[in-house]
């Protein structure tokens, strides 16, 4: 027995030992990464990101250097209040900041690269560059920033910033201090603008010295650069929307009905896209996001998802067509509303009788759409199964879901169907007189400003659409094909006529007479939209929404738009005249109605939008008095270089 | 003639390959650790690398001399070899020169000898002598004591010298002595040692104290015919206890603060995360270098000359008391537990010679060598993957160092010469 003690320990600690390297070489680290190794330094080469160009080729956005100053904190060697203070000079921040960035640095990681003050300008960095030697642990990391060319699109362009740890966690690609797009196209166009970063593995010693490449760089990558887009956005168009919203919030979306291209896409208010460049983006982009009364940040033309008002009544002219509930000549007598036996279910304005297709449509008659909804949902014997027919329709234009293209934000808007109102009234206990809002867009149908486009775009193509999109070209690549398929809607070809006849008619001696630009041959519907909302918990009307789509010229469009602008009246006051020069303005390259210009230009709302948050009773609608000003920016915004910083 | 060439072929070849795989892989590690940048020539004695192939040079020529000599001459010189080995202890506290606070080294031009890696074999040596003599009787308090000194002194020596790892080493002839008919009583007392050292330090006397308390009176109640006078049960209790509280003591104001830190991470002790964080910046860091490097070496490793925190010299002492470190960065756990295997077979087959030998100094010697070198490789081992706390000795034919690898090699092939010669011994 005596003979087995230290045999049986020395096994014993041989196999206590394998257990352990088992442990500690296969359990616990099943495999080694390289870039979790410390003994490797990661040195990224980050590639030149794409330039962006408008549908003319006109340069957009660029890039401009700038350098970031970087820590490692384990690696920082302890200062004295003196070189402290010296650094923060250098760098610009006070000492608090100093110490507050360390801090959540090394909370972040002791031993990864945080960015400790992102963006220097050139000539911080010059001065900084010949001292940095003497701050171990701290390093200038070079980048690429934008510079816009121009001062308009910020909602069209986006912008790039820093990832933030949530998306670092998802997307192992970027690391902390990697700049990513933010909205825009920056955003739905990052993999093709950014390019792939490329990498040095850099063997270190303990004293973080480098000591060559690791392994002679065999796992080393070159940068691949970003490539080139080009977008569809027309510029010039662009900043002369941007100049019609001044003063107003609200969204143009213009379309080329032909390819689905997006030649504008504006929202008011908005801001210039330097204001996000630089060392001041932060608390610029703080700014803007805070401002939750204008929301500079919510493109309206994308997100604004409102009732659609009377332009919807085309739709109900093409699906009682397409039904075959009515016919062209049908006429309706408006008796300033509709009646449902001795109760009216909607009110109208004055306009003669007897109403036909035309007559409903250029006077925007809302008796007579009622009437031809009801025949819509009433030709089935169920006001279920007529709702869903109806809405299958409607659809049929890109309403009622996402659009699926690729632009960064979007809604589905809302088109209901038989089931919405199941759940809402119960099964069967509705029918069509419950639901005539419907009728002239004011119920619960619900689009967005680009989907309203569509439409038009969709009916002034007669019957097909294109998916809007903002792509033109990609470098050595080609764009998507599902932006190169035309989608059919369900209406026939044949009824379309007689309704772009009816938009027409608008400007002929309709709702839009006055705004006919000579020369070109509008089609347009205007629409009105009541709005509430809450003032201390008390419903309060505001002034009506002023809404607009049109397209031109009536035959081979060449754009159709929809304009909303908020609280601006009703149709033809401010969305419509903005539709007349946006289109003049594409079509001709020159304004001639000069007299719409100058009232847009002259017009605010501002005052309008303040009413709500004064606090005193206020006057809307017809009621209440439109503020002019008198100084107004005539010139274009500056869409031709000139970067400000 | 024949019988001369006969007896050369006596020598257990299967130690000597487990010492030569060994030697040489233990050269390819300390290559990887020490090199740096390219290697222009293996034999480039500037660099560690060289140095240490000169080494293995030298101790070729050595197991040639000590194989050479006859076998009787080690018995019988026993004893001188042993007195010159502690007048070379002592003369350190005269001609010795200080390396890293141990005074432990002599120096001779640009080299450096430490006599404390040559004071194993020369202990193991006068132990076997002095045990193999038929007078001595491991039973009797009073050789107990005889023998216990002829370890005692080189262990204080080195002590003094301020290298208390080294004096770790000869807790390794508790085995022998066991073997040789030391009572079980002793092992016995061993262990209760070692856990009331243990679980007084981790918490505290008073659990101590109830543990042990619990324990000697079951016994006392369990051995209802002969349990003898209460009255010694609870001596045994107070004994426990004072050497509990002296075991806190001893670490509280004897240890110094890096002492007590090894043992406080070890056990855990610290549980102040501001403080541990401190510790471990400051007494940890090799261990923690020295953990990642073998975990970061997976299942088989970064490969010869791959291992990244090995070539970035992350961790210190690499070459010399860590060099495990670098067989786990660039092994992987294949190579790792291949060394640690290669350690067992070669201490179970000296033990297994051992036991085959006639003489009883020949046994005693080579139960001695086993035990040594199994110390060596539990401490170094363990203390490299953060089993025990850090105890800085060599790890035995691996590390870099010229007195380490030719005291080793000492060690060992003594054993093998006698065991070539046990069919002489009669």
């Amino acid at each position: 027995m005596r003979k087995l003690l230290l045999l049986t320990t020395v096994v014993l600690v041989g196999l206590v030992f394998i257990a352990r390297l088992f442990y500690l070489q296969v359990y616990d680290n099943s495999a080694y990464n390289i870039f979790e190794d410390i003994a490797i330094k990661k040195e990224y080469n980050y590639p030149k990101r794409g330039y962006v160009y408008d549908r003319n080729g006109e340069l957009l956005v660029a890039n401009q250097p700038s350098y970031d100053v970087m820590v490692i904190p384990r690696e920082v060697a302890p200062l004295d209040s003196l070189e402290i203070d010296e650094f923060c000079r250098l760098l610009k921040i006070t000492r608090e900041d100093y110490d507050k960035k360390l801090k959540r640095a090394t909370s972040y990681s002791p031993r990864l690269p945080s960015p400790f003050v992102p963006q220097l300008s050139k000539r911080d960095y010059a001065v900084l560059q010949e001292k940095m030697r003497k701050y171990e642990g701290f390093y200038i990391q070079k980048r690429s920033l934008r510079s816009y060319q121009t001062t308009i699109g910020a909602n069209v362009l986006g912008d790039i910033g820093e990832a933030n740890r949530a998306t670092i966690a998802k997307k192992p690609y970027y690391r902390l201090g990697d700049l990513i797009g933010n909205q825009g196209v920056e955003k739905t166009y990052e993999e093709v603008l950014r390019g792939v970063k490329g990498i040095k593995f850099i063997q270190k010693d303990r004293f973080n010295k480098n000591i060559g490449p690791y392994k002679d760089g065999i796992y080393d990558t070159l940068p691949v650069p970003g490539k080139d887009i080009t977008i569809t956005i027309d510029s010039e168009l662009q900043a002369y929307g941007e100049l019609l919203m001044k003063h107003k919030r609200g969204g143009i979306v213009a379309l080329d009905p032909s390819s689905g291209e997006i030649l504008a896409m504006v929202t008011g208010p908005s801001y210039n896209p330097n204001d996000l460049v630089g060392r001041n983006r932060s608390k610029n982009y703080t700014k803007l996001h805070y401002d939750t009364i204008a929301k500079p940040l919510f493109d309206r033309g994308l997100l604004a998802q409102y009732p659609p008002g009377s332009p919807f009544k085309v739709m109900n002219a093409l699906i009682g067509l397409q039904e075959n509930v009515i016919d062209v000549n049908d006429t309706y007598t408006c008796r300033l509303g509709y009646y449902y036996g001795s109760r009216k279910l909607t009110g109208c304005h004055h306009h003669s009788n007897p109403t036909d297709m035309n007559h409903g449509i250029s006077q925007s008659c809302n008796g007579y759409f009622v009437h031809v909804y009801r025949k819509i949902i009433d030709k089935y014997s169920d006001a279920g199964e007529g709702m869903n027919v109806w809405a299958k329709h409607a659809r049929s234009f890109g309403l009622g879901d996402f659009l699926h293209n690729d632009l960064s934000v979007g809604r589905k808007g809302r088109i209901p169907d038989g089931d919405y109102y199941d759940r809402a009234y119960g099964d069967n206990r509705w029918g069509s007189t419950y639901i005539v809002s419907n009728a002239i867009g004011q119920g619960e149908v619900e689009t967005t400003p680009i989907q309203l486009a569509n439409m038009t775009a969709a009916i002034a193509n007669r019957g097909f659409y294109y998916t809007p999109h903002i792509i033109k070209k990609i470098q050595d690549d080609t764009i998507p094909k599902a932006y190169t398929t035309p989608k059919y809607t369900t209406i026939d070809k044949q009824h379309f006529e007689p309704v772009i006849q009816g938009m027409f008619d608008v400007y002929n001696k309709g709702t839009a007479q006055s705004l006919k630009v000579p020369g070109i041959d509008i089609c347009g519907k205007t629409g009105t939209a009541e709005n509430f909302i809450k003032i201390d918990s008390v419903k309060t009307q505001l002034t009506d929404h002023s809404i607009f789509v049109a397209f031109a010229p009536k035959d081979n469009p060449k754009i159709a738009l929809a304009i909303f602008v908020e609280n601006g009246y009703w149709g033809s006051r401010f969305a419509g005249k903005m539709a007349s020069l946006m289109i003049e303005k594409y079509i001709k390259g020159t304004i001639t109605r000069t007299d719409l210009e100058d009232w847009i230009l002259t017009h605010s709302l501002e005052d309008e939008y303040k009413k709500p948050y004064s606090g005193e009773p206020f006057e809307i609608n017809r009621g209440a008095k439109l503020q002019v000003i008198d100084n107004y920016a005539t010139e274009l915004p500056d869409t031709s270089g000139g970067l400000k910083l | 003639m024949l019988r001369e060439n006969q007896r050369h072929f006596k020598f257990d070849w299967i130690t000597i390959i487990l010492f030569l795989l060994l030697v040489g892989f233990g050269y390819l590690n300390i290559l990887s650790a020490s090199h740096i940048g390219e290697i222009t020539s293996y034999f480039d004695t500037s660099q560690l690398y060289g140095k240490h192939m000169m080494f293995i040079g030298l101790t070729l020529i050595l197991i040639i001399l000590i194989l050479s000599l006859e076998a009787k001459f080690y018995e019988k010189f026993a004893s001188i070899i042993y007195l010159v080995a502690m007048l070379a202890l002592v003369g350190l506290f005269i001609f010795g020169k200080e390396v890293n606070g141990a005074r432990s080294w002599y120096g001779i031009g640009s080299m450096t000898i430490q006599p404390s890696e040559f004071a194993k074999f020369a202990t193991a040596l006068a132990v076997a002598r002095f045990m193999s003599d038929l007078q001595t009787n491991m039973q009797t308090l009073k050789d107990q004591i005889r023998v216990a000194a002829i370890i005692f002194i080189p262990a204080l020596l080195i002590l003094l010298q301020n290298d208390a790892g080294s004096t770790i080493v000869y807790l390794a002839f508790f085995f022998v002595f066991y073997r040789e008919g030391l009572q079980q009583i002793y092992l016995a007392i061993a262990l209760s040692l070692i856990a009331l050292a243990v679980i007084g330090l981790k918490f505290g006397v008073l659990i101590t104290a109830a543990i042990a308390a619990i324990i000697i009176f079951s016994v006392y109640f369990l051995r209802r015919k002969k349990r003898g006078s209460i009255l010694q049960y609870i001596t045994v209790l107070a004994l426990c206890v004072s050497f509990s509280y002296g075991v806190r003591l001893f670490y509280n104001h004897v240890l110094k603060p890096h002492q007590q830190n090894r043992i406080s991470l070890w056990l855990r002790l610290e549980n102040d995360p501001v403080k541990l964080q401190r510790m471990k910046k400051e007494e940890a860091y090799n261990l923690i270098q020295s953990e990642h490097a073998i975990s970061s070496g997976g299942l088989s490793g970064k490969g010869f000359l791959q291992g990244t925190r090995t070539t970035g010299k992350f961790v210190p002492e690499q070459h010399t008391d860590y060099i495990f470190s670098t067989v786990g960065e660039e092994w992987g756990f294949l190579g790792s537990s291949g060394v640690v295997l290669l350690f067992v077979l070669l201490i179970i087959r000296i033990l297994y010679l051992a036991e085959s030998q006639k003489s009883q100094f020949s046994r005693v010697y080579g139960y001695s060598v086993a035990s040594i070198l199994f110390i060596h490789f539990t401490i170094n081992i363990g203390m490299v993957m953060g089993l025990i706390p850090t105890v800085g000795i060599p790890l035995p034919f691996f590390s870099y160092g010229g007195s380490g690898l030719w005291g080793f090699t000492i060690l060992l092939f003594i054993f093998v010469k006698l065991d070539s010669n046990k069919i002489n011994e009669w």
